[in-house]
């Protein structure tokens, strides 16, 4: 294969995306805006000896997608936000059991059945919290057609190399707009796989962690025999409520994904250099945003954008330093306030943060986010 | 430049075809270019379109807002779809379907589409090809060879010669109606 | 000489089973069916949800997942679709089967995918201290039906056959030994196989209906008006099997 250029739609590029990345399973449930990586992934996977199905029901699919990737194969399910809400149960077993595999949701308005057809990013703080209990969380935000392509690689990546799920968000305009995108020589992507253990079966402990938190993985069937559960469990796989073991687990957890945040950390900044006021945003958000910067610009306003391709962990530093920067920080987002409480945490107080928040089903308007920015000047 | 079309008519047209067919003329002609329509319960029946942007820069904000060019099939689509068109876009109607227009300092092409592909290629089906001819022969929106091969790349084998027949069509309608 | 330790995890011992619990009698039944058919320990897989009765994945030294509440069949089913050369058997409840996972057992069972689930029906949910199941006789109480149950209960092979099994089949921990020939015989089927295992709870489900001693529960479950054995069999196109049809459709070779 070689470099392409053409017409893509959003949710194509993810599927097209997973099948560079190495994905060779997929499981999900009908539902808009999401279905046509489903039905794209229907069509490819079988040609090159991978599988889909269809299951009964949403929380069925994460739960096909984990057990395929216990069985040593890339696995992916993708979904909207009714149908993220019944996965995260099984989201939070795969982080807990350390189970790479990548979750898809392409948001639409909520909440409850909401706006089918129509785009919204309020789905940013579930992503983060959406599981119960205590976990760490890694989610990309791609902004445009090629983004999703490159952050579906990416986030199956990042999953393998780091045994955990990883989420990729996107709204419903995103997912459905077609574009011109230039993908890149499949053959020149770089791809993980998951880390294996040197050791033989009788020693092999597959909660143990070496030096960077990440335990390597043994597929099931390879003789390398052991246990695998959601209860609270040990080094050996085996459930355990002794204290110490399970703070420890639980702080490993955390710490696997928190010492790779600069792996993980992705984002864009455009004109940020010599701004005095700035816009966050991501996904289409920033399309608008990028657009009323360079109106901003050649109207005498010194503005910039910060735009992050990961959003959790949270580019606390990035966000920080800002702040330092500018004097005012405007977040545009397709909410009613959900990443602007981590942008006010991390700017602690050494900026104005101000918000431009819409929640009609409707994109962000450059317009609106230059009427915001001119308002902080 | 940012330059915006959209093409409107009812489910069925072949209304989104042509939006694709358009965007990939536009790649063609080495521009950027992205192509938006409606989903869901809107897109069946009743009104529906396809947007498409073209642009030598980049595309940010990716809908359509300011429209340099509406086509409107049907009396439903020009009614509901027809208020972004900017006040001196033009606006392409079929003219046994349209006879109601909305006021506006726009260019008016009122052409016999569907007529022309039903009567003159004998497939109502092509409309969507022959409306795409209008398109380009009435913007410069895309270069005539880069529509050529993009409707042949889209198109079922075996139907290819009718199709260049339509956009053909297409681009006479359009010369008829400016000289 | 068969010694069940090869199987067991010792480590794991002691099992967190109640005394009298018949649970144990169908873990032994499905060791020594493993056994008599020479099933490999590194090519078994055993999938389990959440309950008394899927704590036994624990136990087996082999490779075990213990899933989600009502589950086990869904995460099987990904996994026996990337690793069809494995063994995988589901463990699974009256509650995690039948109730929040029954969506999952009717269409694995329509399916036709080639897994043998072991559905243990205790009656009760037992390790959330004794609240109503789906099989819990009318009339009797538990903690949420202190008044005593009104609602009529499911027939778990009846469904299983109607949605589409292929080996659907009823043992009791009564009988022991007919409990093994039948577990080996649905691993052994080619396609989706069920067998409702009937077992005890004297601790937690009978003590409070005054079920008598667990040799008394074990011996009433000899008495039971259900049938019992092979309830049906039929042969279909195996799903793993039919999807590889899919794939070499896909790459053009049919």
């Amino acid at each position: 294969m070689r470099a392409s250029v053409g017409l893509m739609q959003g949710n194509e590029a993810c599927a097209r995306g997973a099948i560079v990345a190495g994905c060779r399973f997929y499981a999900g449930y009908p539902i808009t805006p999401s279905s046509e990586i489903a039905e794209e992934l229907a069509r490819l996977l079988p040609q090159v000896g991978g599988k889909f199905i269809q299951m009964e029901d949403e929380i069925g699919a994460m739960g096909a997608c984990i057990g395929a990737s216990l069985g040593g194969v890339k696995s992916m399910t993708a979904t909207s936000g009714p149908g993220f809400s019944l996965k995260q149960e099984n989201l939070g077993y795969a982080i807990y059991t350390e189970v790479p595999c990548v979750v898809v949701n392409v948001m639409r308005g909520g909440p409850s059945t909401g706006l089918p057809t129509s785009p919204a990013q309020s789905d940013v703080m579930q992503a983060r919290w959406g599981t119960h209990g205590d976990h760490p969380m890694i989610a990309l935000a791609p902004a445009s057609v090629r983004e999703v392509h490159d952050c579906t690689i990416r986030a199956f990546n990042l999953a393998e190399r780091l045994r955990t799920p990883v989420i990729l968000l996107y709204d419903e305009v995103i997912g459905h707009m077609r574009e011109k995108v230039e993908l890149t020589d499949p053959s020149q992507v770089a791809i993980v796989e998951r880390p294996k253990p040197t050791c033989p079966p009788e020693v092999y402990l597959p909660y143990k962690a070496g030096e960077d938190d990440v335990p390597p993985f043994v597929r099931f069937g390879e003789g390398y025999r052991y246990h695998v559960t959601g209860l609270a469990h040990d080094e050996r796989g085996f459930p355990t409520q002794n204290p110490r073991v399970v703070e420890a687990h639980q702080r490993r957890l955390h710490r696997k994904v928190e010492r790779h945040r600069d792996e993980i950390a992705a984002y864009e900044t455009f004109m940020l250099e010599d701004a005095e006021v700035a816009v966050f945003a991501y996904g289409i958000t920033a399309r608008s945003a990028r657009a009323a910067v360079r109106t901003a610009r050649s109207e005498g306003l010194r503005a910039g954008l910060l735009r992050p391709i990961s959003l959790w962990p949270f580019l606390d530093l990035e966000v920080g330093k800002l702040a330092q920067q500018v004097k005012a920080i405007v977040v545009a987002e397709m909410n009613l306030g959900q990443m602007i409480y981590e942008v006010e945490r991390a700017a602690q107080g050494r900026a104005r943060v101000a918000a431009y928040q819409k929640a009609s089903g409707e994109p962000i308007h450059p317009e609106e986010i230059l009427a915001a920015l001119q308002e902080v000047r | 430049m940012r330059y915006e079309v959209r093409i409107s008519g009812e489910g069925g047209q072949g209304v989104i075809l042509a939006g694709i067919i358009l965007a990939e003329a536009a790649i063609r002609d080495g521009r950027n270019v992205v192509q938006t329509q409606v989903y869901g319960p809107e897109s069946r029946g009743g009104a529906t379109k396809a947007e498409v942007i073209i642009s030598d820069e980049e595309i940010d904000y990716p809908k359509a807002g300011r429209i340099d060019l509406l086509l409107a099939l049907t009396q439903e689509a020009c009614d509901k779809y027809s208020g972004d068109l900017k006040d001196r876009g033009a606006m392409i109607v079929d003219s046994s379907q349209v006879t109601a227009l909305p006021p506006g300092g726009f260019t008016l092409f009122a052409l016999p589409i569907i007529e022309t592909a039903k009567e003159k290629l004998g497939k109502g089906v092509v409309a969507n090809i022959v409306a795409l001819g209008t398109i380009a022969a009435l913007s410069s929106a895309v270069s005539r060879e880069a529509i050529e091969k993009a409707v042949l790349a889209r198109v079922p084998t075996g139907t290819e010669e009718l199709n260049l027949m339509a956009l053909a069509a297409g681009f006479e309608l359009a010369g008829a109606s400016s000289q | 000489m068969f010694d069940y330790h090869e199987y067991f995890r010792s480590e794991m011992m002691p099992h967190m089973w109640c005394k009298g619990c018949g649970n144990g009698i169908v873990l032994k039944a499905l060791l020594r069916a493993i056994h008599r058919l020479g099933l490999s320990k590194d090519r078994i897989a055993m999938v389990s949800g959440i309950g008394c009765s899927s704590r036994l994945t624990g136990y087996v030294d082999c490779n075990t997942l213990h899933t989600t509440h009502g589950r086990p069949l869904a995460f099987a089913t990904g996994l026996k679709l990337a690793r069809p050369e494995l063994t995988v058997i589901v463990i699974t409840g009256d509650g995690d089967g039948l109730a929040i996972g029954g969506n999952h057992l009717i269409h694995t069972a329509r399916r036709n995918i080639d897994l043998t689930c072991l559905l243990f029906n205790n009656q009760i949910y037992g390790m959330t201290g004794g609240q109503l199941a789906p099989t819990t006789p009318e009339a009797l109480f538990s903690t949420t039906t202190p008044y005593g149950n009104i609602e009529p209960n499911f027939d778990a092979c009846r469904l299983v056959q109607a949605a589409g099994g292929t080996f659907v089949a009823r043992g009791t921990v009564y009988r022991a030994i007919p409990l093994e020939k039948l577990i080996a015989e649905g691993i052994q089927h080619k396609g989706f196989s069920f067998i409702e295992v009937l077992t005890t709870c004297p601790e937690i489900h009978g003590r409070r209906n005054k079920l008598g001693t667990p040799a008394e529960m074990l011996q009433a479950l000899a008495k039971t008006t259900l049938p019992t054995g092979v309830i049906h069999q039929a042969s279909g196109p195996e799903y793993t099997e039919a999807y590889d049809g899919i794939i070499a459709k896909a790459q053009g070779r049919t």
